[in-house]
């Protein structure tokens, strides 16, 4: 066992023995580093300001570059990584990094705040080789926020980055990272002490089950997308803390012959392609979840296991019929998804339960399954409501429906009046607007700000009739954004 | 749908052979390089001062309540605190207004207080760190009796609380006019407000120096009025007090008056205690502390005829003003001078109800109360069109003001000025040529005939903007300008940087009058010890003022340097000409640098302050007639939109922009200013939307709740550019214009064009009447004509 952190910064190696388990990177970076590029500009993750790159040892031995907000993110959470600041890119302004100048080619800064964040979202993206014509760079900036420039400079920017990065030869600082990120791993467990507070960083599930088990009064926390925001936004104290960052076995995604086995610590960013292939409807999903420092953080056992009626996955799972693998211990057991959600901030989940992956099942008739986020913007936004629709036609005929919504109750919850209705009924208008009746049934939605209670209802209803038009006119254009939109 | 690349055309090229950085050159911001390295510094990233205090405020969860009690034993003995500051505590006087003395720093002291809405000031607490000064604060026990409070402007035009009596301005004969029209109409127009959403939260950083003496860091536009503040709250001279402002990490106007209160109470805490104190909102009490633009309910009444022309018109404007003026007198006005936008309105009448509320007090937001009159002529525009069944870009061009160099009446404002440079209509005739309008205004409507679901819509919206501040005692500015023994100059000037690239500007503008490279200017802060008396930088006016303020300081320099070397090798002073890096008269020449050494050796001053005025305009507020604006600045755009109509979710598909600045000082950044300030318009009329529940309390206080444009609501298409035929015909700064708010009007197209989307949607007889923001839910209740 040990009781300090290791982790590089900007190639500095950097142990920790004595620090707050809830101090944020960003106020580490600021305060005790005195490295005052990175800002922040809002402590919640939505704007990007904060935005560095963390890289870390992927099981497989490759080396993972991820942007991240560092505003939520925890410090012990860095354990094993390498953290890039906008202070390493350049030293002088005689030799600027290739992405700040086509930063300042382009005229992409003016207020100049928000550009450490947009810098490091772009440099991920360079050292990553990738490619940015305007929709990939929108995705990469999505979680950046800027309300100077309109964003057009920095698409142009973006564009002509990607294209160098694509065929820059960056292997001599991929293997300097790679050297680094090898003399810090190791697999022993982490317990560090603060004062009262403790933080455990177990590497291994059954570490964390044992230490669970003896410390259920404890929070887990793996992208801290949510739990980051009780600190920095409600001020909350957490005295007792279990990381999952470095169990790598809840980290593994597998598929198997009818599903999709997810472990509890995947990403949405490392689950959105499988996802996207298995359901073209749920990888757009995930693709609006957040924006990609949130996904690259984010999991989708945290946005389940935190029981918030407003996540994205839960109803877009329950529609899938997805099941719930709980481990406590050594016990173990399995639930339907919609079961675990019992009340408002309330799951079925005893103390020292954990859980271990979801399981979605994989269908033969992909397109049976569609769901529609709404929100007031397109990217980065959370949703007013989520419908999700997973419904089978035969001749004519409704054999099963599946459908569950995020946003209009206190969890997320299965239309079953609405169900009902449409089960074993035929599959036209009339019967449709009869089932459209049901979700007032089904639903007594809240007004708050994202969206009246009247919005809601009705347009959970439109939802229907809009999975109705896709599949009974295919080419009726439907969507304006994602997959199968007619629009750029 | 045809796809052209996106475009930003730069229309002047930069000169050859000539200095780095002359004027009308696109070089890139002076920062730009420091930003992308995190090297620029903003207050928060100042090294923080050996023994400095950090001071969090205390605010009203009420609307409108009278404090029965408050202790605050607990705050005080809280680990790490300081000190705590209530109004009793204040030296001096108990205020922050800008301009009426109705904002008080604190409203607790001893005998208690009455809140006046949510996020108002309470009391401060003054502790070693952030954590502990926020926690320390918490522990205040407060009781209210809650008292009624007036939230909305429904609500407050039916009580009739108003913060000055209704104030019009009229000219012709409505009533008749009215009366004699063949077609009327009625209608109105509700209009939300906006968050500035700065990135950088309000900060300040104050440091107690000798006798009465403190400096101020902050993140200001204003920093006179910073100063004024803090010396009346410390009952000292003004010139006790110097206020530095390097950068803000964006302003929008947010920063005009709201810096007001985070550093009168950081400078009171520095004096009280000794110690350096330093402030910074996070963001959620800078959304919730800080006011916004106002919201309008606009209803009108239109006279008109079978071609469109409008012959008499009728504006009510109620604004929510919050509980104090701020400046919200002044944006009321603003918003009046903007209620005929492009178009003559031969007999109007506008009333404008100034409404005060529990609510904060709002303020200066980019247009100051422009875009939101300019909303309500657009929609009657809008409406009037759908009413006659014609495309509204031919009902916009009948009521277009008479365009400069020709002989008509129909060029006079309801404010009784006349309209001398209107270009409006050949900006349009080119942005609907470039902009293949018609054709595409013709393929959409035949796609939206093959579509159920979506429905796209495209709007021309033009733009005419007054430049100048309409109080015109503001209309002045300051610079001083030295030049050092080895030839590097120091520039310095009232004006703020924000970002919108005014430090650059005026480098340029002295780089292009000393003939030297841009380089050689060192750009330095805002100090109100360095030139005083400043206006704020504000009402697009920042290049304008001190661009020729620094001109003056050059000129005068420059003929001392003159008539020194003339008399030096014997010629006259107007055979001196000054070349890129040397100063030659026929075969005389000598470089710059020892221009200046030789000029320093001769006992000349390399030091002149300059000083500008703004020249024609003058304005009787009560009689409501004169010339409150030097010039307007002009533009169009043309926006595409989709809706989706069982939803209400819509997006922004294409943009064709054409904006006057004049002759450009820069056109990078003058382009800049344009394709932010669309967005800016474009999100406060779409996503941007401010919720507050019934207790008006502000439900919308994070980027997670409010919802600025991100990078995907840009259109894919966007051709933007300046227009090349621009020419200031006032004597402005190498006849520029302004740009800095008048591009956020472009944004109105967008609002149009759903309008114009949702009027396509199946079966429709009624006008949409889509209000603002235009979220899904608006766009989805226009679609269904309401759903009651």
């Amino acid at each position: 066992m040990r009781d300090q952190l290791s982790f590089y910064l900007n190639g500095e190696l950097k142990t920790i023995r004595d620090a707050p388990p809830t101090q944020t990177l960003l106020r580490y970076l600021r305060e005790d580093e005195n490295l005052c590029g990175t800002k922040e500009g809002c402590a919640e993750g939505d704007c990007g300001a904060c935005t560095v790159m963390v890289s870390t040892l992927a099981s497989d031995g490759s080396v993972k570059r991820e942007a991240i907000n560092s505003c939520i993110r925890f410090l012990p959470s860095l354990e094993g990584t390498s953290v890039t600041t906008v202070e390493a890119l350049s030293e002088t302004i005689s030799a600027p990094h290739l992405v700040q100048q086509k930063m300042i080619a382009h005229d992409g800064s003016q207020c100049g705040f928000c550009t450490p964040g947009f810098v490091m979202s772009l440099y991920t993206a360079y050292r990553n080789g990738d490619a940015l014509p305007v929709k990939a760079a929108n995705d990469v900036v999505a979680g950046n926020l800027c309300r100077c420039t309109g964003y057009g400079p920095i698409l142009t920017a973006a564009k002509e980055i990607g294209d160098v990065a694509k065929n820059a030869d960056q292997s001599g600082d991929n293997k300097i990272e790679y050297d680094q990120l090898s003399k810090i791993n190791h697999q022993e467990n982490i317990v560090l002490e603060h004062g009262e507070a403790q933080a455990f960083l177990p590497a291994t599930s059954d570490q964390l089950a044992e230490i669970y088990t003896e410390h259920p009064d404890a929070t887990i926390i793996a992208g801290a997308t949510d739990v980051g925001l009780w600190v920095t936004k409600m001020h909350r104290t957490l005295p007792k803390i279990i990381f999952l960052n470095r169990v790598r076995d809840l980290a593994s995604m597998k598929r198997g012959k009818n599903e999709l086995i997810i472990g509890a610590g995947v990403t949405y960013s490392d689950a959105m392609d499988a996802l996207a292939s298995a359901y073209p409807d749920l990888g757009e999903l995930v693709r609006r979840i957040g924006a990609l420092q949130v996904r690259n953080a984010g999991t989708i056992g945290g946005n389940i296991a935190n029981g918030s009626p407003i996540g994205d996955m839960p109803p877009a799972l329950i529609a899938l019929g997805a099941t719930l693998a709980l481990r406590c211990g050594s016990e173990r057991r399995t639930i339907p998804l919609e079961d675990f959600f019992l009340d408002y901030g309330k799951q079925d989940r005893k103390p020292g339960e954990f859980v271990e992956a979801v399981r979605v099942p994989l269908a033969k008739r992909a397109g049976d399954f569609k769901c529609y986020k709404i929100s007031k913007r397109f990217d980065q936004d959370i949703s007013a409501l989520c419908g999700c629709f997973n419904i089978q036609v035969v001749g004519g005929v409704v054999k099963s429906a599946r459908i569950a919504f995020g946003g209009m109750a206190g969890t997320p919850k299965r239309a079953a009046k609405v169900e009902a209705v449409l089960t074993g009924g035929a599959w036209t208008q009339e019967s449709l607007e009869l089932a459209m009746l049901a979700f007032a049934d089904d639903f007594t939605p809240l007004t708050d700000m994202r969206a009246s209670a009247d919005y809601r209802l009705r347009t959970a209803q439109n939802l229907l009739m809009k999975y109705f038009t896709e599949s009974s006119a295919p080419f009726e254009q439907t969507r304006l954004v994602g997959h199968g939109n007619a629009f750029l | 749908m045809t796809v052209a690349p996106t475009s930003r055309k730069k229309s002047t090229a930069p000169r050859a052979g000539g200095i780095r950085g002359a004027v009308s050159s696109p070089i890139a911001h002076d920062s730009a390089y420091k930003h992308t390295s995190g090297a620029a510094l903003y207050v928060d990233d100042i090294p923080t001062p050996e023994n400095c205090s950090h001071v969090y405020i205390a605010v009203s969860d009420r609307a409108h309540a009278k404090i029965i009690s408050a202790d605050l034993d607990a705050v005080r003995a809280a680990p790490d605190v300081v000190a705590v500051l209530t109004k009793d505590d204040i030296p001096g006087k108990n205020d922050v207004g800008p301009v009426v003395s109705d904002d008080p720093m604190f409203v607790l002291g001893k005998g208690g207080g009455v809140v006046e809405c949510e996020g108002q000031a309470l009391f401060a607490v003054v502790a070693t760190t952030m954590d502990a000064a926020r926690a320390a604060a918490a522990s205040a026990k407060i009781t209210y009796e809650d008292l009624p409070a007036i939230l909305t402007i429904d609500d407050a035009m039916a009580a009739k609380s108003l913060l000055e009596p209704p104030y019009k301005m009229k000219r012709g004969d409505v009533k008749r006019a009215m009366l004699a029209s063949p077609h009327q109409l009625k209608g109105r127009v509700e209009i939300g407000g906006q968050e500035h959403f700065y990135l950088e939260g309000q900060a300040a950083l104050a440091t107690p120096g000798e006798d009465d003496d403190v400096t101020i860091y902050c993140s200001s536009q204003h920093p006179t009025e910073i100063q004024h503040k803090v010396a009346s709250v410390l009952g000292i001279p003004y010139n006790a007090v110097t206020v530095e402002v390097r950068r803000m990490g964006g302003g929008f106007g947010g920063k005009e008056t709201n810096g007001n209160l985070p550093t009168a109470v950081v400078a009171l805490a520095a004096k009280l205690t000794g110690r350096p104190a330093k402030i910074r909102y996070d963001r959620d009490d800078d959304m919730i502390i800080t006011g916004k633009r106002h919201d309008f309910r606009i209803d009108y009444q239109v006279g008109f005829d079978h071609a469109g022309c409008i012959q008499a018109i009728i504006f009510d404007q109620a604004a929510r003003c919050g509980h104090s003026h701020d400046l919200s007198l002044s944006i009321c006005d603003r918003a009046m001078f903007h209620a005929d936008n492009c178009y003559y309105l031969p007999n109007v009448l506008i009333n404008s109800y100034r409404c005060k509320t529990n609510t904060v007090s709002n303020t200066a937001f980019r247009g100051f109360g422009g875009p939101q009159g300019m909303v309500g002529i657009e929609r009657v525009i809008d409406e009037i069109a759908f009413h006659l069944g014609k495309d509204p870009l031919e009902v916009r061009r009948v009521n277009f003001y008479a365009a400069k160099g020709t002989v008509s009446d129909r060029n006079v404002t309801p404010y009784h000025m006349n309209v001398e440079d209107c270009v409006i209509d050949k900006i349009v005739d080119e942005l609907v040529a470039s902009s293949g309008y018609a054709s595409r205004r013709r393929e959409i409507a035949h796609w939206n005939k093959n579509q159920s679901l979506l429905k796209r819509g495209i709007a021309l919206t033009p733009v005419k903007f007054g430049i100048s501040f309409t109080a015109t005692h503001l209309n002045q500015a300051g610079a001083l300008v030295h030049i050092y023994t080895d030839g590097s100059i120091h520039l310095n000037h009232g004006g703020t940087e924000m970002g919108q690239g005014l430090f650059t500007k005026i480098a340029q503008i002295v780089a292009e009058e000393f003939q030297v490279d841009i380089d050689r200017v060192k750009i330095t802060p805002t100090n109100t010890g360095k030139v005083p008396n400043t206006s704020a930088t504000a009402a697009s006016a920042g290049t304008d003022l001190n661009g020729m303020a620094a001109l003056d300081a050059c000129k005068k320099i420059k003929k001392r340097l003159i008539d020194f070397i003339a008399a030096d090798w014997n010629v006259k002073p107007k055979e001196i000409t000054f070349l890129p890096g040397s100063i030659q008269s026929g075969k005389n020449k000598i470089s710059f640098d020892d221009l200046v050494a030789k000029a320093y050796m001769a006992r000349i001053s390399l030091s002149a302050n300059g000083f500008y005025a703004t020249p024609k305009i003058k304005w009787d507020r009560k009689k409501g007639i004169g010339r409150p604006f030097f010039y307007f600045a002009y533009g169009a755009a043309v926006s595409e939109v989709v809706i989706d109509t069982l939803t209400g979710e819509n997006r922004l598909l294409r943009v064709d922009i054409l904006h006057d600045v004049g002759k450009s000082l820069n056109p990078a950044i003058d382009l800049g200013q344009i394709e932010g300030g669309f967005a800016q318009g474009a999100g406060w009329l779409t996503t941007e939307e401010l919720w507050w529940d019934d207790r008006g309390r502000l439900k919308t206080h994070a980027p997670s709740t409010y919802k600025i444009p991100t990078a995907s609501d840009r259109a894919p298409e966007m051709n933007i550019a300046i227009w090349d035929r621009g020419r200031n015909p006032e004597e402005t700064v190498y006849r520029s214009k302004a740009v800095g708010e008048p591009p956020l009007m472009l944004g109105i197209s967008v609002l149009m064009a759903l309008s114009d989307a949702v009027a396509s949607s199946n079966g429709r007889e009624a006008y949409p009447s889509l209000d603002a923001p235009a979220t899904p839910e608006r766009v989805l209740r226009a679609v269904s004509d309401g759903w009651e």
